[in-house]
C-alpha cells in the first residue's frame, strides 16, 4: 500500500513534535520519551511522577478528538499488519525499549538533540534492524 | 498549573505526531521500506524534531530550573553495552513488525481504534516483560565509566 509523499506537513509534525520536548524540559525539566511516560503510568512508579505522566498521556489522546471536532475528519490510520503481528511487536517493543531505556522519542528526539553518546549509538540500531525487519517480511517472507 | 502545563505539552506532541503522519502505522512501514514503496516523510519528521530539540534544549537550559521543578532531570549514563544495543536491536524488531511505536500509538489512542489499544495492551505485557528480565543475567548492565 503506497502514501504520499509529505515532506512539509512531516517538517511542520516533526517541529511540533520537537516544541513539545522542548516544553517539557521548559516545564517539569523532564526528557519526552514516549515509553518512559507510558511505563510511569502502567506501574504507578510514585504519586508525584505519574500525575504529569498521565496528564501528557491526556493531552496526547484528546487530539484526535479535538481534530475530529474541529474539521470533522479523524487522523488516517491504516494498519497493514495481522493482529497477530500487532500484538508480537506490541510486546517486543514494549521488551526492547524497556531494555535499551528509550524509544523513537526517548533516544531519536530528546537523545540525539542531547548528543548523548548513548542514542547516537541506539538510534541507528533501532533504524537499521526495523528497515531489515520490513524487508524480511516484505520481500523475503511476502515476496 | 503544573498539569495544565503538562496537558498542553501533551497536546502539542499528539498534534505533532498526527500532522507529521507518524500516527499512520502504513506511512512508517512505508519509511522503513527503503526497497519497496518507499515513503521518505519521516526523515522530515525526524530532522524537524530534531533542529526544534536541539535549539529549544540548549535555550532552555540556560535557565537556572525548569518553570515547575527544583532542576533538570537528564541522564547522565555514556555506558553502551549489550542492554541498550540489544534493547534497541529489539526495540526496532518490534517496531518493523508492527509499525507502531508507543509515541505514535499514544495519540493514536484517541481515536479509540482496537488495533491500537491491542498494540499498547502487548507494550504494557512487554514492559512488564523487561522488568522481569532486568532481574537476570541475560544483558548484565555494563557499570559506570
Amino acid at each position: 500500500m503506497e502514501t504520499a509523499f509529505t515532506p512539509f506537513a512531516s517538517l511542520g509534525g516533526g517541529a511540533l513534535i520537537g516544541l513539545a520536548a522542548v516544553l517539557l524540559m521548559l516545564g517539569l525539566g523532564r526528557i519526552f520519551g514516549a515509553t518512559g511516560i507510558l511505563s510511569g503510568v502502567v506501574f504507578a512508579e510514585g504519586r508525584e511522577e505519574l500525575s504529569w505522566r498521565a496528564a501528557l498521556i491526556l493531552g496526547m489522546v484528546l487530539v484526535p478528538g479535538l481534530m475530529f471536532l474541529t474539521t470533522g475528519r479523524w487522523p488516517q490510520i491504516d494498519v497493514p499488519v495481522s493482529p497477530a503481528m500487532i500484538v508480537i511487536g506490541g510486546i517486543v517493543v514494549g521488551f526492547g525499549a524497556s531494555l535499551g531505556s528509550g524509544c523513537t522519542s526517548g533516544h531519536g528526539v530528546c537523545g540525539l538533540s542531547r548528543l548523548s553518546r548513548r542514542s547516537i549509538v541506539a538510534v541507528p540500531v533501532f533504524m537499521g534492524t526495523a528497515a531489515i525487519t520490513v524487508f524480511i517480511i516484505r520481500h523475503v517472507v511476502g515476496g | 498549573m503544573k498539569l495544565l502545563f503538562a496537558v498542553l505539552t501533551g497536546m502539542v506532541f499528539g498534534a505533532g505526531i498526527t500532522l507529521s503522519g507518524m500516527i499512520n502505522p502504513a506511512k512508517v512501514l512505508n519509511f522503513l521500506d527503503i526497497a519497496g514503496t518507499w515513503d521518505a516523510s519521516l526523515i522530515f519528521v525526524m530532522g524537524g524534531a530534531v533542529m526544534v530539540t536541539f535549539v529549544g534544549y540548549r535555550l532552555v537550559w540556560r535557565r537556572s530550573a525548569p518553570l515547575f521543578a527544583g532542576g533538570f532531570q537528564v541522564p547522565g549514563s555514556t555506558v553502551i553495552d549489550s542492554r541498550l544495543v540489544g534493547g534497541s536491536a529489539l526495540f526496532g524488531i518490534g517496531w518493523g513488525i508492527a509499525g507502531f511505536c508507543p509515541g505514535a500509538a499514544i495519540p493514536a489512542l484517541g481515536t479509540g481504534r482496537w488495533e491500537v489499544i491491542l498494540f499498547l495492551a502487548a507494550v504494557g505485557v512487554g514492559l512488564a516483560l523487561a522488568r522481569l528480565a532486568k532481574g537476570l543475567p541475560l544483558f548484565p548492565r555494563k557499570a559506570e565509566a
